[in-house]
């Protein structure tokens, strides 16, 4: 009991902070550590630096700076709860969990305390439905329109039909890898394909069996729900067993280049679904280099500039602040609160036009989001590893998904959701 | 002068046989008691419920479990993470086929489903021991972590495998859910701590106590003297994984809210309540106690003031938290193998003798 109370005096002495001027404050649930850290890392890198850089070359959002509230969960959910409570305190605007498992457990709290999530790309599929989920938002994309647009990959490179074909899922046995299941099975009632579920268990390091299983039965299609150390694996194993690489497709968590580059010239031709360019031949670069690296205020190492997920850290960066200056416009106050972040992310609309004036022309599509669409647009673009080049470029347009499919079983899961949590969908007029 | 038996006379058996037989001691006691249950409730806010005390109220008592299964019985478990599963798996079926029942007795029923299934899980020890019995309960971990993930019926047919906690209330007051006041989920848990280590303590000083330490300190001598190895083996898996069941209900409906069970009730829990028990001192209840505050509060401790307070980079932090934690263990394993509470225990031999030490 006494060391339990020196440690508590102790702690108490350590969380007494919070300086009186008005900042934005955002928190940041990044891992650094840990077996996700390979994917962790450069995500969080771009994220920071994007922040820095609005902090830098405009003096923030609304002559607001933003602070960042840094804090290291290591893709644990026991770990995720203390941070989101260490720094919910602070006047947090907005939370992304960057984990499903996390997303999961801060729905319920952050609807409570009214913060609102943006799980960008993962997460529950169904708050899509912003009617049931007013607090969080998952654009550009959910797993289901992922899935998707992956069997719809399939369908080109098959001529048109997948009757008779077989698919097989490859997927991280948790909340994240089992979100597709449900789509990946109405959709192979709708094409005749035949799918099997391959499970991997966290932290994916283990794979033999699962790929062995592949190399007997060879299915036309691997599809992968993978991240951090098990990307790098599953690419590995399935170049060891000679599986022709443009028929594997990695949901847009297994496409970097920490998953593919460890497999050297095997991970050739290997595809990912995903919702912005990959590459550096963005205009933004100049400015980060200008405001940030050159000043050398960025975050990590800087051996992550350029990656495919520090891109995504740049992207989920540019929504924040969009949906900050939106909120600010909405209210006419700088100085926001979290209902009014939310009032923002509602509103959001990035344009064509705005991509190119943030410095990322012809990176993503426009983004408009609404009250009762949390999700949009659900566009997701086939990506491809050509080792030789060492860099991944996108081989389709951004296609759409196919949403007779999508959008029921999104209602009827957020409804679902609605009903055993009592709650009443609110109106979208 | 103030931590000293004499003056304070025992004139019954009852006064004798006492836990706290220095005065000092006693009001120390109930000076604890009286400061959780009647001041704390009033400061605590959401930062020290979620991440101080309801982590340390819930591996307090999981470590507690584990302490009677290996501490006092001498079987070593590495099951705790799976059976930890079971009273939350336990706890979510209870909730959601019964909403309307008081969530106390979930918790309590969810602690004696779990000490069926660690009784079934404990008659391998009767053929089996030391590091083959770990081994064989590992196969328990592994085992059910599996099967709460392979079966639907389990997680109720949800599409992620995701379970939540719907919110249920004891007399009213909501405990579990995420509308629950500090205060509330706080007093909650602190009840069973309370409850817990009372059974604790008197189960360890009575028949049964003595069974499983005859049977630890020596199983063959025990069976010769009339101890009857089966009965006592398998009471310490039942009571142990009663124990830890609880832990594992108040773990997911009461602190995390919702759950997957591979993350959660990973071998990593296991390993942290092991070795929690042995830092803390194999077959002491304070040890129990300081052996979860080492393991759960020493690495908010130290991320408080490494990121907190001197503003280090929380990677940094996290990878310095790693070392700091396992070479402390190092440290605390070579000057005392006996754990903390061997600690506690010499240093109150020397308070008696302070300050004329002979």
């Amino acid at each position: 009991m006494r060391l339990t109370r020196i440690a508590l005096a102790a702690d108490a002495a350590a969380t007494i902070a919070g300086p009186a001027l008005a900042e934005l404050v955002i928190p940041t649930l990044n891992y650094r550590t840990g077996p996700y850290a390979p994917s962790g890392i450069p995500y969080a890198d771009g994220y920071s630096d994007y922040l820095t850089l609005v902090n830098e070359r405009d003096g923030g959002v609304g002559g607001l700076p933003i602070r960042e509230v840094e804090c290291e969960t290591g893709y644990n959910t026991q770990k995720g709860v203390e941070c989101y409570e260490a720094t919910k305190g602070e006047g947090s605007l907005i939370y992304i969990p960057q984990s499903t498992g996390i997303t999961y457990q801060l729905i319920p709290k952050a609807t409570e305390d009214e913060i609102p999530i943006h799980s960008i790309g993962y997460g529950r599929t169904s708050a899509h439905y912003g009617k049931v989920f007013p607090w969080v938002f998952n654009a550009p994309g959910t797993y289901w329109d992922a899935a998707s647009v992956m069997v719809k990959h399939a369908l080109e490179q098959s001529d048109g039909s997948l009757e008779g074909k077989s698919v097989t899922l490859v997927y991280h046995n948790s909340a994240y890898g089992k979100e597709p299941i449900r789509t990946l099975e109405e959709l192979a009632e709708k094409h005749g394909y035949e799918l099997t579920l391959l499970a991997v268990d966290h932290p994916g390091q283990e794979q033999k069996s699962q790929w062995l299983r592949i190399r007997r039965e060879r299915p036309d299609f691997v599809f992968m729900w993978g991240w951090g150390v098990m990307n790098q694996v599953a690419v590995q194993e399935a170049s060891n067993i000679r599986y022709p690489m443009e028929n594997f497709i990695g949901v847009w968590w297994s496409g970097s280049e920490a998953d593919v580059v460890p497999a050297g010239a095997g991970a050739d031709g290997y595809k990912a679904v995903t919702w912005h360019s990959p590459g550096r031949d963005f205009p933004i670069y100049e400015h980060l280099e200008e405001h940030v690296h050159s000043k050398g205020l960025g975050a990590g190492d800087g051996s992550s500039i350029g990656s495919v997920l520090y891109n995504r850290g740049l992207f989920s960066a540019a929504v924040t602040t969009e949906a900050i200056r939106k909120a600010q416009e909405i209210h006419g106050v700088a100085d926001i609160t979290p209902p009014m972040m939310r009032d923002g992310m509602e509103a959001l609309d990035i344009t064509e036009a705005r991509w190119a004036e943030l410095g990322l022309p012809d990176f993503t599509s426009p983004i408009k989001l609404s009250c009762a669409d949390h999700g949009a647009p659900g566009l997701a673009a086939v990506q491809q590893w050509d080792a030789d080049a060492q860099r991944w470029s996108l081989i389709t347009g951004f296609i759409e998904p196919d949403e007779s499919v999508v959008d029921p079983l999104i209602e009827a899961d957020a409804l679902a959701y609605a009903e055993e949590n009592g709650i009443e969908p609110r109106d979208c007029e | 002068m103030l931590y000293r038996e004499a003056g304070d006379f025992k004139t019954s058996y009852v006064e004798d046989a006492q836990t706290f037989p220095i005065a000092f001691d006693r009001w120390r006691y109930y000076a604890v008691l009286a400061v959780a249950f009647l001041v704390v409730p009033f400061f605590i806010d959401q930062y020290w419920e979620k991440a101080v005390f309801i982590p340390f109220f819930v591996f307090a008592i999981a470590t507690m479990g584990l302490n009677i299964l290996t501490g006092y019985c001498g079987q070593v478990s590495l099951g705790t993470g799976g059976f930890m599963a079971v009273g939350a798996y336990a706890s979510y079926k209870l909730m959601t086929a019964f909403p309307d029942l008081n969530f106390f007795f979930v918790v309590i029923l969810s602690g004696l489903i779990t000490a069926m299934v660690g009784t079934l899980f404990g008659l391998p020890s009767l053929r089996i021991k030391g590091f083959y019995l770990a081994v064989a309960t590992l196969a328990a971990q592994f085992f059910l972590v599996w099967l709460f993930n392979k079966v639907p019926w389990f997680y109720n047919y949800s599409a992620t495998g995701q379970i939540t906690a719907p919110e249920r209330t004891v007399f009213g007051i909501p405990v579990t859910g995420p509308a629950v006041a500090p205060w509330a989920s706080y007093l909650f848990c602190l009840v069973f701590v309370v409850l817990l280590a009372w059974l604790m303590r008197n189960l360890t000083r009575g028949t049964l106590g003595r069974q499983w330490m005859a049977i630890r300190d020596m199983d063959i001598a025990a069976e010769i003297i009339g101890v009857d190895p089966l009965r006592a083996k398998l009471t310490a898996f039942a009571v142990s994984s009663f124990f830890i069941g609880i832990a594992g209900a108040l773990f997911f409906a009461v602190y995390l809210g919702a759950a997957e069970p591979t993350e959660a009730f990973s071998i990593l829990q296991s390993f942290i309540v092991l070795f929690a028990v042995i830092i803390g001192g194999l077959g002491s209840i304070f040890g129990s106690f300081a052996g979860a505050a080492f393991m759960i509060l020493m690495p908010v401790l130290l991320k408080n003031t490494l990121v907190g307070t001197l503003g280090w980079p929380t990677a940094i932090a996290t990878h310095l938290e790693f070392v700091v934690v396992g070479g402390l263990i190092m440290v605390f394993l070579v000057v005392e193998p006996h754990g903390l509470a061997a600690l506690w225990r010499l240093a109150k031999e020397k308070l008696r003798l302070w300050p004329f030490p002979y």
